[in-house]
């Protein structure tokens, strides 16, 4: 289990130093800099400046030199919010994306799995038909639409929530971004879910504890619920990418301060440590989740052994 | 010799009268079940329908996508002056621009699925082919990507090479091909041990051959179906670029930047929001309900 999980770290170590790679040489290649914008800078004040962040080096050795910070911690400096390291600000926008994620997580978890279920045991009558409307609404109206259209109706007609931004004093604020992202997660995990339960229940094994005449809830608790949860954890490592990509968007529309927007900003502004520490954030967190929910699928699943 | 008694004429006759019902392909019988699917059916018209219209209306209509009327300038529709879905901030003809949009994401979409049907399709059937370490080592790489937040990378290429249409296509098409890859590559597993690749293995094809000229085509099915799939995810993908600022460059528009453009606004103007909402949704929905109907056509076996 220990040795199954060093591994697992061990063998995603690669995957981020080839994509910290890729993102490096394409941001620096490409034409542009950070202080491209704005007032032209005397060609010397230029000059201390390319070199007070080592953008005067070759392109290898400014390479090496963010390897060597990366591995002591230090994503380097911010080259838009001049005073702050990479480090303080991710410090500062990451627990909100976390937050947001983990709540939106836990939702779409939560309703896709009951709703699933529950579509699963009024198959094809009217609760499962307005259910499945619901989920397709879920996986077809794109988060930036349902997002304003939410705004609209419960932000400046119906003046239920606030319509963006965030105060900590009013935690309903989170309440539309939260639901916004957990929406099409929670539509997917539902249909999966809809699925493999109607499946299950159709097993030979199901109607031999049901001729015992144990009652159906226990029937599809003990003894469904488990193997029909299978295809929806296989999803949830894929389910987690899109969720934190998703809050790129949702903290763009609500004017959230996480991570996500700061990707945005920086990539906009060409702020070259800013992007590479919000990328490398990203996939840690996002690896880190993976590594989970293998764990996870192989307690479910004892046919899968930690090889 | 002169057939006296019409023999021939009335055998022929008696034999277009026994004659077998045509035989049936594969083709013509999923087609019949997708016609018989009304959902799938009226996805096809309604899809048909904004295509054609989205092509062909800019053509009728008394204003261009780009002219900007200087006297109707965020005017709510007014038929007289011909702005039949009123006008924009900068006094542009919204039926015009949306028209116009719904071609720039119909193309994104469809040029953008082709790009990840190549490579998915191409990369699944060699991994699926060829087997072995080359499969555990291609598809271990499938499974890496699968966890990488590949949006980042198309926002970094979109923000340093600029708002290029051909990387717009590309860039979107080369992060949705992993799904494809994957269903390639089980159908191949199995594919290759049928006798018709054995034989084409006797006669001494090459492997390339085989997997283009053997495999790929028997692949169509799957592929079609996942591919009127993945038409609806690029859509959104393309609109999710525009709406962050980074699709297509102004005065072309897409429905995503005319949704980004109307939402801030869409209290006091609702006009800029409504039609390109409503097409969007409308071509997504079709979108699935067509994947969905195709499925169940190609492969009833699961349905």
């Amino acid at each position: 289990m220990l040795s199954y999980t060093l591994r697992r770290v061990v063998s995603a170590l690669p995957v981020i130093f080839i994509a910290v790679a890729v993102s490096f040489f394409i941001m620096r290649l490409a034409p542009g800099g950070p202080f491209d914008r704005g007032r032209t800078l005397p060609p010397e004040v230029m000059k201390n400046v390319l070199a007070h962040y080592n953008l005067d080096l070759p392109i290898y050795q400014q390479f090496w030199l963010y390897l060597v910070g990366l591995v002591h911690g230090d994503l380097g400096p911010s080259m838009a919010f001049y005073d702050f390291t990479v480090t303080q600000l991710l410090l500062l926008g990451l627990p909100f994306t976390l937050t947001l994620g983990f709540m939106a997580f836990l939702l779409a978890i939560a309703v896709g799995v009951s709703s699933g279920i529950f579509a699963a045991l009024h198959h094809n009558r009217l609760p499962d038909v307005v259910l499945v409307l619901v989920v397709m609404l879920g996986v077809i109206v794109p988060n930036f639409l349902m997002g304003a259209l939410l705004q609209l109706i419960f932000g400046v007609w119906l003046k239920w929530l606030p319509a963006g931004g965030w105060s900590s004093s009013n935690p309903l604020s989170l309440v539309m971004p939260v639901v916004v992202l957990a929406w099409p997660q929670a539509a997917r995990i539902s249909r999966l879910m809809r699925g493999s339960m109607i499946e299950v229940l159709g097993t030979n094994y199901i109607r031999t504890a049901r001729s015992k005449g144990i009652g159906e809830r226990l029937v599809v608790v003990r003894h469904a619920l488990k193997p029909a949860l299978l295809p929806v954890v296989s999803y949830l490592g894929p389910g987690l990418a899109y969720l934190l990509t998703g809050s790129l968007v949702v903290e763009q529309i609500f004017g959230l301060p996480g991570i996500g927007k700061y990707f945005i900003t920086a990539a906009l502004d060409r702020d070259y440590g800013l992007v590479l520490g919000t990328t490398i954030v990203y996939m840690a967190v996002i690896l880190l989740l993976n590594l989970v929910v293998d764990v996870v699928y192989a307690w479910l699943d004892p046919k899968v052994r930690y090889r | 010799m002169v057939d006296l008694v019409g023999k021939d004429a009335v055998l022929s006759d008696y034999a277009q009268k026994l004659a077998a019902p045509r035989g049936r392909s594969l083709t013509d019988d999923a087609l019949r079940r997708l016609f018989a699917n009304p959902a799938a059916l009226g996805s096809l018209i309604v899809l048909l329908a904004v295509i054609a219209v989205a092509v062909i209306g800019p053509f009728f209509l008394h204003w261009t996508y780009d002219k900007i009327d200087w006297g109707a300038i965020k005017k709510p529709p007014d038929f007289a002056k011909q702005h039949y879905f009123g006008t924009d901030q900068n006094g542009r003809d919204m039926l015009a621009r949306t028209l116009q949009g719904t071609q720039v994401s119909l193309l994104v979409g469809f040029v953008a699925t082709a790009v990840s049907v190549v490579i998915g399709v191409v990369y699944g059937a060699i991994a699926g082919y060829f087997g072995g370490r080359i499969d555990a080592a291609m598809m271990r790489f499938v499974d890496v990507m699968y966890a990488l937040p590949y949006i980042l990378f198309v926002i970094i290429l979109m923000v340093v090479f600029g708002r290029n249409f051909v990387l717009l296509f590309v860039g979107i098409g080369a992060i949705e091909w992993l799904t494809m890859a994957r269903i390639v590559r089980g159908q191949t597993l199995s594919l290759k041990e049928r006798e018709f690749v054995e034989a084409a293995r006797a006669g001494g094809a090459r492997p390339l051959t085989i997997i283009m000229r053997h495999i790929v085509p028997n692949l169509t099915g799957p592929v079609v179906i996942y591919a009127t799939l993945t038409v609806p995810e690029i859509i959104i993908t393309e609109s999710f670029l525009s709406y962050l600022g980074l699709g297509v460059q102004e005065p072309l528009t897409s429905l995503g930047t005319l949704i980004s453009d109307g939402a801030p606004v869409a209290e006091v103007m609702p006009w800029l929001l409504v039609a390109p909402a409503a097409i969007l949704i409308a071509i997504l929905l079709c979108l699935t309900f067509l994947g969905d109907g195709l499925r169940d056509a190609l492969d009833p076996r699961d349905h």
